[in-house]
């Protein structure tokens, strides 16, 4: 009854940390950027549903919707405004530029966090679930929302592959992300990739940001944790590697879903940390990195 | 220079500054506003309505006349629920914007660290949310240093007092509940509740079976329901302020079958239903006052003008900030005078009715020293529930507007 129980909400939480780390890998393999705001973009999506459906009262289906649009809104704007305007510089010099991004990405996330607080409070929101009730799973008593989570989330990365490894514009993110000196040399305008990568990642974060919205409801404290989370999973699995980061994904969310279980949930994330300490130290590529 | 001459220019200069000050300070006290700095947490749900009421208590004063002619200045400061915050907006507030008296904070972490703050600066300060014992407990072991802080909220032994009471009619008497889980998050104010709550639950026929403690950092609150559904108890004795829109939505979406009873501070603000999309609904908590509560003739014209002008009703920490610029108007009139010294004495000798009940100080002998006294006649405090989306009263018998409902997916056991 409870390995089932922790198979389950495993599954759950697994999913949504991949959904959410995925994007942020990608522009990591693309145009090698650490986005340090990814927590506060998610939050902003969360918010912004919540928000839409409780303050103007649009519904669940257009509040989730409009809590995407911010997130994309948002990361192109964390693009055109900060990290663009960076990666332009001929002031700063290129083996900087890195640094640069990093830091202005995580002082874009900070402003962005103390915006929500400011205007909607650092109490937590939840966004209303799509699907409302319980059903018995193996004698598990699981919200419906929980397993639509679950879906939209394997949905959405499935989607994902399909249009990297089968559309033409998929295929020159690909190529963009193991030699951008070639794509451009193949007559590809560098920019443009970057736009359209920013625009998957900026869906995949909004969705992922609603439904932890839906699942268990987020805070602008969650901002912080989110980006540590997605970062460890990303350098756990590998920087750049989408595979890598799945597999992660789901390494970590068992790895806490255990612990809170089995241990106590206070010390819910140690042991996920822990290995990422260890990892860094055999294997400081991460699990499938290429480098 | 001669260093003769540079003593008299000292000494003349300290004398004719001195003499300035004097004639400054003497004929303008009258008209001197009476300055109360506000710090609170403007961000949170339950802080958010202390400077708020703070204000409104003032302007209704100040529309009255004021105290002997002087009008009451609120000086707001956001502490982002952060102590080191509360500690310069204290330092400033009482060196910079020379404030007489300071109104805050609900968080006992920040309350004990700006408690030494107000013994070094000598600066009257009371706190309308913060629930910790150890607030007054350190008034009690030093007077002379620690006189200057008052505990205008319920200590967490008071509280946990209260919720017996609530629950021994509520749940013992009426729906013949035999057990309970205490579940309670980390906190300065949650250690003396537990305490409370091991120590009054079994006296009132409640088997504690469990006591679950858990970090305010917590988002996934399904093992913790887990642990307590396998316990089977017939209810869930709450101790949470940090949290509270989480836990109780996962509650509900995950249809845990057990009711929720306790300290739930968020649940205390109107807002709450909005936040978790009134997944409140089923939720009792305690609280001094509530909307449409009519525990003194104030409280629910206090309620109604507080959501007229902010669009919602206050927190509990509203009812107390708004108490708390009455009685201290009310101290500095018997007192005479801002000094702070008087104004301690005056204080100390409180006997004012707010829109929580009858506010009085525990004295120099009892162990909560400057604490609000508990008790029959003054504060007893009072159990509400989220029902249909709106706050109702169902104790004590009095006050009580209707029946405690749950919604479906609770399963009473008796």
């Amino acid at each position: 009854m409870r390995a089932f129980q922790i198979l389950i909400d495993g599954f759950a939480i697994s999913a949504l940390y991949a959904l959410g780390a995925t994007g942020f890998t990608l522009i990591f393999g693309v145009s090698g950027v650490l986005n340090l705001s990814h927590g506060a973009i998610m939050v902003a999506a969360a918010v912004a549903a919540w928000a839409a459906a409780s303050i103007l009262g649009v519904g669940t289906y257009a509040g989730a919707l409009i809590g995407v649009g911010v997130a994309l809104l948002t990361a192109f704007l964390t693009y055109f405004a900060v990290v663009k305007p960076i990666q332009d510089s001929r002031r700063i010099p290129n083996e900087e530029k890195e640094i640069f991004v990093l830091t202005g990405t995580l002082l874009w996330g900070i402003m962005i966090q103390e915006l929500i607080a400011y205007f909607f409070t650092n109490n937590a929101k939840t966004v209303l679930p799509i699907v409302e009730g319980v059903v018995d799973i193996l004698g598990v008593r699981t919200p419906k929302n929980e397993i639509f989570t679950a879906i939209v989330c394997c949905l959405v990365i499935g989607l994902l592959w399909l249009l990297v490894n089968r559309t033409r514009t998929g295929k020159a993110v690909l190529a963009a992300s193991m030699n951008p000196r070639g794509v451009t040399l193949l007559g590809l305008e560098l920019t443009n990739i970057y736009i359209v990568v920013w625009a998957i990642y900026g869906i995949l974060a909004g969705i992922a940001g609603v439904l932890l919205g839906m699942f268990l409801g987020v805070s602008s404290y969650s901002v912080g944790p989110l980006t540590a989370s997605a970062f460890s999973i990303v350098v756990l699995g590998g920087l750049g590697s989408v595979s890598g980061s799945l597999i992660a994904a789901f390494v970590v969310g068992y790895l806490e879903t255990l612990t809170a279980y089995l241990v106590s949930p206070a010390y819910r994330t140690i042991p996920a940390l822990l290995l990422l300490v260890f990892v860094m130290y055999i294997r400081p590529q991460g699990l499938l990195g290429r480098r | 220079m001669n260093r003769a001459l540079s003593g008299a220019l000292r000494s003349a200069f300290g004398a004719a500054a001195a003499g300035a000050l004097l004639a400054a300070s003497g004929p303008a006290l009258a008209a001197d506003p009476i300055k109360i700095g506000v710090i609170a947490e403007a961000q949170a749900i339950a802080g958010a309505s202390i400077p708020q009421a703070a204000q409104l208590a003032a302007d209704e004063i100040n529309a009255a006349g004021g105290v002997d002619g002087r009008k009451i200045e609120i000086i707001g400061y956001d502490n982002h629920s952060s102590s080191a915050d509360s500690v310069r907006a204290f330092q400033r507030a009482v060196n910079e914007d020379k404030v007489n008296i300071v109104i805050a904070s609900y968080i006992s972490e920040v309350v004990l660290a700006l408690e030494p703050w107000a013994s070094r600066l000598k600066t009257p300060f009371v706190t309308p949310g913060a629930a910790s014992n150890e607030i007054s407990k350190s008034v009690h072991s030093d007077y002379e240093k620690n006189k200057y802080t008052f505990h205008g909220y319920l200590t967490s032994a008071a509280l946990a007092l209260s919720v017996c009471d609530g629950a021994k009619d509520l749940l013992v008497d009426k729906m013949h509940m035999k057990t309970a889980v205490i579940m309670s998050e980390d906190a300065a104010w949650t250690k003396p509740l537990d305490v409370g709550y091991e120590e009054c639950l079994p006296k009132i026929g409640l088997k504690v079976l469990d006591h679950i403690r858990f970090s305010p950092d917590t988002t996934d609150f399904t093992p913790i329901f887990n642990k307590i559904e396998g316990a089977k108890p017939d209810v869930i004795i709450t101790g949470i302020s940090h949290v509270g829109v989480q836990p109780t939505v996962q509650w509900k979406n995950q249809q845990v079958p057990i009711p929720m009873f306790g300290i739930s501070s968020q649940a205390t603000n109107e807002t709450f239903g909005k936040d978790t999309n009134q997944a409140a609904e089923g939720v009792l908590y305690q609280g001094v006052s509530g909307p449409g509560v009519a525990v003194t003739p104030k409280s629910v014209p206090f309620a109604e003008n507080f959501k007229k002008k902010f669009g919602n009703y206050p927190s509990y920490a509203g009812y107390t900030a708004y108490d708390e610029v009455y009685y201290i108007a009310d101290a500095v009139k018997r007192a005479g005078s801002t000094d702070a010294d008087k104004l301690v004495d005056a204080l100390e000798k409180t006997d004012w009715e707010g829109t929580i009940g009858r506010v009085q100080f525990y004295g120099k002998e009892d162990p909560f020293t400057h604490s609000i006294k508990y008790g029959k006649g003054l504060i007893t405090g009072l159990m509400l529930q989220w029902q249909d989306g709106k706050q109702s009263a169902v104790w004590p018998k009095d006050v009580a507007k209707v029946d405690i409902k749950f919604p479906s997916f609770i399963k009473l056991s008796n």
